[in-house]
């Protein structure tokens, strides 16, 4: 039987059984793991995906705070209903600065991942408020209270500090400027070049028509920004992918 | 499985408490506890068997191994991205010839001509409750009193004949992306100081007489004269409306923000500009011609 007998010493010695058994699944988990970091499937880079905004990413935690993702997905998969109903499928790289991610697998509401300027902010203040005021048929619960809470951006460069420890390439001048940044962009009176000039393509709007900066801006201000990164009129998805 | 299968044959240590007929053991001995060493089931076994094999072939024909820059392919040249691109163009190729119809057809005739109309009408009720039945509701009644129009009745602020609805559609109302937007700008009265506060209270019930409603009739006299000055160029004499400027119709029982004082008041005091998207980047003409035709055919179509 030759080697088939051998298993007798690692059978007998716990230890050795131990980190041959460690030893087994690493290597198991370096197959699967590893091509993730370098196939370019995986880690294609799109034209347009910058990272959030300070308010922007105030407002993603706050969708992450009140567990919107256990109702919403923000993955439009490859099939032609999701295709038709919610715009273009999403790609990897459209969630590459996600700090977890927000894919999802369970749709009570719609999927959110192109929902970015589908509405105007108008509608998302009403909606958020009372949604069954415009969506009479809906079960989603009412968040109104956001727009009381009012927010100055205390921690948002923390936040983006710890973003950057993960791979967000927030620059040194985009942290200098991160409260102001935060500030201004719901303030469309303000000095807002310097915002658009460090993050391109970002709206500036008061987007809950109050004069307060609340959780409610910055909620709206990151919804507005879904799926609105990838200029897909110039897009060309690669088929073998 | 048997628990004695008689095919088990050939030198295997014994010892004191193994029966006749037992199977060999596996001789370990621990505190005189042996183990029989019956051979895997055969149908467990080869199972196992089909399925090593199946997935060696499944990761040949499907992309699997990971190479250098990509994985392999797979034989089978799997790719849900080109799946349902060809899925896309299968159908919009099956509906090619009548949407090429529908986009060459004169407005007014899609109604006449059934087989257009019964396409139009149901391709227009997927792309309303898609895209439009977010603010107007997916039966289209609106929201009365926070701005999102009911398209079922015949009150229409910019006109709702089925090439009105087809323009309004296409460009959107007040939005920034458009050019030809259809923009109506009423003035704030209240925040750019335009009216007095008294004045407003008093155009507020002149506008309450002239919907029927109660009123106090002086000041309502008084609003009249206010009216006449400020509101009428856009609103009419009469307070009838004009969909040219879009000015809604402010003498009949339909109100876009509500109609009564507090309403009214702040509608006068900071003005309202509700705004609609342009649909001509998001949607194709053959889908603007269909949902047109659609709302046409809610009822309230001119």
């Amino acid at each position: 039987m030759g080697i088939l007998d051998k298993h007798k010493v690692i059978e007998t010695n716990a230890s050795l059984l131990l980190v041959l058994s460690f030893l087994v699944v690493t290597i198991g988990g370096l197959v699967q793991i590893v091509p993730l970091f370098y196939l370019e499937n995986t880690i294609e880079k799109v034209e347009g995906v910058r990272p959030y905004t300070p308010l922007e990413l105030a407002g993603r935690d706050i969708y992450v705070r009140e567990g919107c993702y256990v109702c919403h997905s923000q993955m439009i998969r490859p099939m032609r209903d999701e295709v038709e109903r919610y715009g273009h499928y999403s790609l990897a790289a459209e969630s590459m600065y996600d700090h977890p991610f927000q894919w999802g697998s369970k749709r009570t509401g719609p999927d959110l991942a192109r929902v970015g300027e589908r509405y105007s902010d108008a509608w998302h203040v009403d909606h958020l408020t009372n949604p069954q005021s415009v969506v009479p048929e809906s079960v989603m619960p009412k968040y109104g209270f956001l727009t009381n809470k009012v927010i100055d951006g205390k921690y948002i460069e923390d936040s983006m500090k710890v973003h950057r420890i993960v791979g967000v390439p927030y620059t040194d001048e985009m942290m200098e400027n991160a409260v102001a940044d935060f500030k201004v962009q719901a303030n469309p009176d303000g000095d807002y070049d310097g915002l658009v000039e460090r993050y391109g393509k970002a709206t500036v709007r008061n987007y809950d028509g109050t004069p307060a900066l609340t959780e409610m801006d910055a909620l709206i201000a990151y919804l507005q920004v879904l799926g609105t990164m990838v200029d897909f009129s110039t897009f060309q998805p690669d088929a073998s992918r | 499985m048997s628990k004695h299968p008689k095919n088990q044959a050939g030198p295997g240590p014994r010892s004191k408490t193994h029966q006749e007929g037992d199977p060999n053991t596996t001789g370990h001995s621990w505190d005189g506890i042996e183990e029989f060493d019956n051979p895997m089931p055969r149908w467990w076994l080869w199972t196992f068997y089909v399925c090593i094999a199946w997935a060696l072939i499944y990761s040949i024909a499907y992309p699997a191994w990971p190479m250098i820059s990509r994985a392999t392919p797979g034989l089978l040249g799997a790719s849900t991205r080109a799946d349902v691109a060809a899925e896309i163009q299968e159908f919009s190729d099956r509906n090619g010839p009548i949407r090429a119809k529908l986009e060459a057809a004169e407005l007014t005739e899609i109604a006449s001509d059934p087989e257009l109309a019964d396409f139009a009408n149901n391709a227009g009720a997927a792309v309303f409750r898609t895209w439009c039945a977010q603010c107007h509701g997916s039966g289209a009644a609106g929201v009365q009193a926070s701005g999102y129009p009911n398209l079922l009745d015949d009150d229409w602020i910019w006109g709702g004949d089925i090439e009105a609805i087809h323009t309004t559609i296409t460009h959107g109302i007040r939005n920034t992306t458009d050019e030809d937007a259809r923009i109506s700008d009423m003035p704030r009265f209240g925040v750019d100081e335009l009216l007095e506060k008294p004045q407003i209270d008093e155009v507020v019930q002149h506008v309450l007489a002239i919907s029927g409603q109660e009123h106090d009739a002086a000041m309502a006299t008084a609003g009249a004269v206010v009216f006449e000055e400020n509101c009428a160029a856009c609103h009419g004499e009469a307070g009838e409306g004009n969909r040219d400027l879009g000015a809604p119709n402010l003498s009949d029982a339909i109100w876009l923000y509500g109609g009564d004082v507090a309403a009214l008041t702040h509608t006068v005091v900071y003005s309202r500009a509700g705004a609609m998207p342009n649909w001509n980047t998001r949607l194709s003409e053959a889908d603007i011609r269909a949902v047109a035709t659609y709302v046409h055919g809610l009822g309230g179509g001119e």
